[in-house]
């Protein structure tokens, strides 16, 4: 990242993106929202080939082959993690699990360009996000498995607990970025979101924020084409990423299955916001392969033309192309990686079924920061009533 | 009659209120085409169309807010909250304007508003999708609230929710969902009004009152009761606000004994003020201090915890003892404070 400098004189220039012609920039109101082909940055074909852009070429630069290679692994070890999340939620050993499949190269090209004092505001489907950012899976299983609420403590990692509630965390990531301005920290915060979320008053008052303070903040929507049952077409009727402008802030679409792509414009809104160029909004098309949770049914809404087509475009096989392309993908290479992801995925049923029931009582903590004596009483009766029975029901 | 599950009971409740009313529409989050998360809605957008089964942008203030406009043109909206815990972004509209439009226009602006609010805990979900929200709307004049307790009850109140000229937060007990019950579908006018509790077991010792998903279980607590010689009256109170006082009173004035259980929060719940209403009407009846049996006053726990946080049979039980005197969980407890 060092070696990449940082556009000029962009904070003066809100609407600057629109007049560079070779951005691909939305523009007007001629692209559907559900459009995953034209109107976006896209690097690496779902071929694998390197298309050559002269505007965020250098902000990949120094992506040589063995950083692409450690992306490659990041990419095989959060979909073998998704896999594995998927066979224990089947086998009762998880409540739900949200999978991502289809979304690694969104969340790691993005994650990927943050610094680790970067913080992160997300959603529950950002798990390539927290293995970038260093989460123990086994905390996040803590969550899906139903023990606890929160898996990881937010200020280790600087990644906020998962937002349920669809939009909120947009909000939380702008006050915390305008936090970074008052006190003149160079962090960002990045708010990681679904097009569904888009539709939330929180999403668009977070942009009046950010637009108001100028505050260092990426808006990073993953727009996989569906919110549950529902296509784009049902939130919008133009590209989300059109939408920032009108708010004062620039935007750009980009390929979500490319991570070179995303990666390029990821570091650029980073770069901008860490040099006082206020926020940006980058909707990155992709496309959600499996159900939106294990409780989904999408045969109900969606047909198998839509994945077929879809498939096409993966985020790893792509990425392997353009591998195999430069000679990069040996043998070896594909065991390694393969390997890691195995025993990552090991690791990760070894920790879920290895975690402890939480204790009855431990529902009356941390309500407030104190005890209460109305909680206290509470407590104590509960536990009165627990030791009736024989054996202790806790 | 036929034998309905209770979720199947409010979509043909709601089949019927389309059929009858051509100015009902019902708008949420995957109601088309998945009919819903819990399918209530299924088939009725295949049926009635998109254009009166509505899926909605994923704004729940967005929806509310336009149901406001609807209603003010002549609709009937009927909105889906897909999980209780997902209503507050909605909460706004409804308190500040929903609530408040009949009075303010001094009768002029009617909002017949049907809220369907799956609600309650006990399915093992994840955090936001167990929680009991009722007592901040019982709590706003303005509204009516009401909890279906069973298939009848499912298919005739939300019928008469809908027709209602007022707004109806309409909460749905969603783990009895899959309970099956006779309904009978012709006779929805011979049903007891939405407004009415109705005695569901009768008794002479203890009065049991609750509603929603705990109606059940306060019919097996009073099973388990009668095994025991006690006799157990349960109330299942259907309409939250207003509250039926009378047939509760009247219940009161016969045991002398009031226990009160509901999944939410204790603190200012609707056990505090069915407890205080009753003190204050029948004082000279009561035997006992009324008891409530209800979730703790800590958010919602993770699934493996609900166990702990959830009123059970047992804790009824236990309440039921002690208003009766008997040896109970609290005998021989005794706090610092
Ligand atoms: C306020 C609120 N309303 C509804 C929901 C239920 N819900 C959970 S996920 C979801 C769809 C979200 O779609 P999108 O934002 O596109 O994210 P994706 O799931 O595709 O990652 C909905 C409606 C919720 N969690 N919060
Ligand atoms: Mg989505």
């Amino acid at each position: 990242m060092s070696t990449i400098q940082p556009e000029t004189s962009l904070s003066n220039h809100l609407h600057d993106e629109r007049a560079i012609p070779t951005e691909p920039m939305v523009d007007g109101t001629s692209v559907p929202p559900g459009e995953a082909s034209a109107d976006f940055l896209q690097l690496l074909t779902p071929d694998g080939h390197r298309t050559p852009n002269a505007d965020y070429d250098p902000w990949v630069a120094d992506v040589d082959v063995a950083s692409l290679v450690r992306l490659y692994e990041d990419h095989v070890v959060v979909r073998r993690i998704d896999t594995e999340a998927m066979h224990l939620q089947r086998q009762g050993q998880l409540g739900l699990w949200a999978p991502l499949l289809g979304q690694e190269a969104a969340q790691i090209g993005s994650a990927r360009s943050l610094r680790s004092d970067d913080f992160v505001f997300s959603s529950y489907r950002e798990n390539a996000v927290a293995y970038c950012r260093g989460v123990d899976f086994t905390d996040l299983m803590r969550v899906w498995r139903g023990n606890s609420h929160s898996g990881w403590d937010p200020y280790e990692i600087n990644m906020a607990i998962p937002s349920v509630i669809i939009g909120t965390q947009a909000l939380h990531a702008t006050g915390y970025a305008m936090g970074c301005q008052f006190d003149g920290g160079d962090q960002v915060a990045i708010a990681y979101f679904g097009d569904g979320a888009t539709s939330q008053g929180d999403i668009s008052e977070a942009m009046v924020f950010a637009a108001r303070f100028q505050a260092p903040v990426v808006f990073f929507c993953q727009n996989n084409q569906w919110a549950i049952s529902e296509p784009v077409e049902r939130q919008a009727r133009i590209a989300i990423a059109n939408r920032a402008p009108g708010f004062g802030i620039p935007s750009i679409r980009v390929d979500g299955n490319d991570v070179l792509a995303v990666m390029a414009v990821t570091r650029r809104a980073i770069e901008r916001a860490r040099t006082g160029g206020g926020p940006t909004f980058i909707e990155a098309v992709t496309y959600r392969m499996g159900p939106h949770t294990t409780s989904d049914d999408p045969t109900r809404y969606r047909n198998k033309e839509e994945l077929d087509e879809w498939s096409v475009k993966d985020p790893i096989k792509r990425l392997e192309a353009h591998l195999s392309s430069m000679g990069a993908l040996t043998d070896e290479v594909r065991a390694e990686v393969q390997a890691k992801a195995d025993s990552v995925a090991a690791e990760v049923r070894a920790g879920t079924l290895g975690l402890t029931d939480p204790e009855s009582l431990s529902i009356f903590d941390h309500v407030l920061s104190t005890e209460s004596s109305w909680l206290e009483r509470q407590k104590s009766q509960y536990s009165a009533y627990l030791d009736m029975f024989e054996g202790g029901a806790r | 009659m036929t034998q309905l599950t209770l979720s199947k009971a409010i979509n043909a409740g709601l089949r019927r209120a389309l059929e009858v009313d051509e100015k009902v529409v019902l708008m949420g989050e995957d109601i088309g085409k998945l009919g819903g998360v819990f399918r209530v809605t299924d088939g009725l957008q295949a049926d009635f169309g998109p254009n009166r089964v509505i899926d909605a942008p994923l704004a729940e203030s967005g929806m509310l807010g336009t149901a406001i406009g609807l209603a003010y043109r002549g609709y009937r909206p009927v909105v889906e909250i897909q999980f209780d815990g997902f209503i507050f972004p909605a909460f706004n509209q409804i308190i500040t304007q929903i609530s408040k439009m009949h009075a303010r226009t001094r009768g002029a602006v009617k909002l017949p508003i049907t809220i369907r609010v799956p609600f309650g805990g006990g399915i093992g979900s994840v955090e936001h999708h167990s929680e009991s929200p009722e007592a901040y709307f019982a709590h706003t004049p303005g509204l009516r609230v009401v909890s279906c307790s069973n298939s009848q009850d499912a298919y005739t109140m939300i019928q008469q929710a809908i027709a209602s000229d007022d707004p109806v937060l309409f909460f749905e007990p969603k783990r009895r969902y899959w309970s099956k019950g006779e309904v009978d579908q012709l006779a929805e006018t011979e049903q007891p009004s939405m407004e009415r509790a109705q005695v569901v077991n009768s008794g002479t010792d203890v009065t049991l009152v609750t509603y929603g998903p705990l109606v059940m279980t306060a019919k097996d607590a009073a099973l388990a009761a009668a095994d025991d010689g006690v006799s157990v009256e349960v109330i299942d109170l259907r309409s939250l606000s207003p509250i039926d006082f009378d047939t509760v009173a009247a219940s009161v004035r016969k045991t002398g004994r009031l226990v009160i259980t509901h999944e939410a929060q204790q603190f200012l719940g609707l056990g505090a003020e069915i407890a205080a209403s009753i003190t204050e009407r029948c004082f000279d009846y009561l035997e006992a201090a009324p008891a409530r049996v209800t979730g703790f006053d800590v958010p919602y726990p993770a699934a493996k915890l609900e166990e702990h946080y959830l009123p059970n049979l047992d804790r009824m039980l236990d309440a039921v003892d002690r208003v009766l005197g008997r040896r109970n969980s609290l005998s021989d407890w005794s706090h610092a404070s």
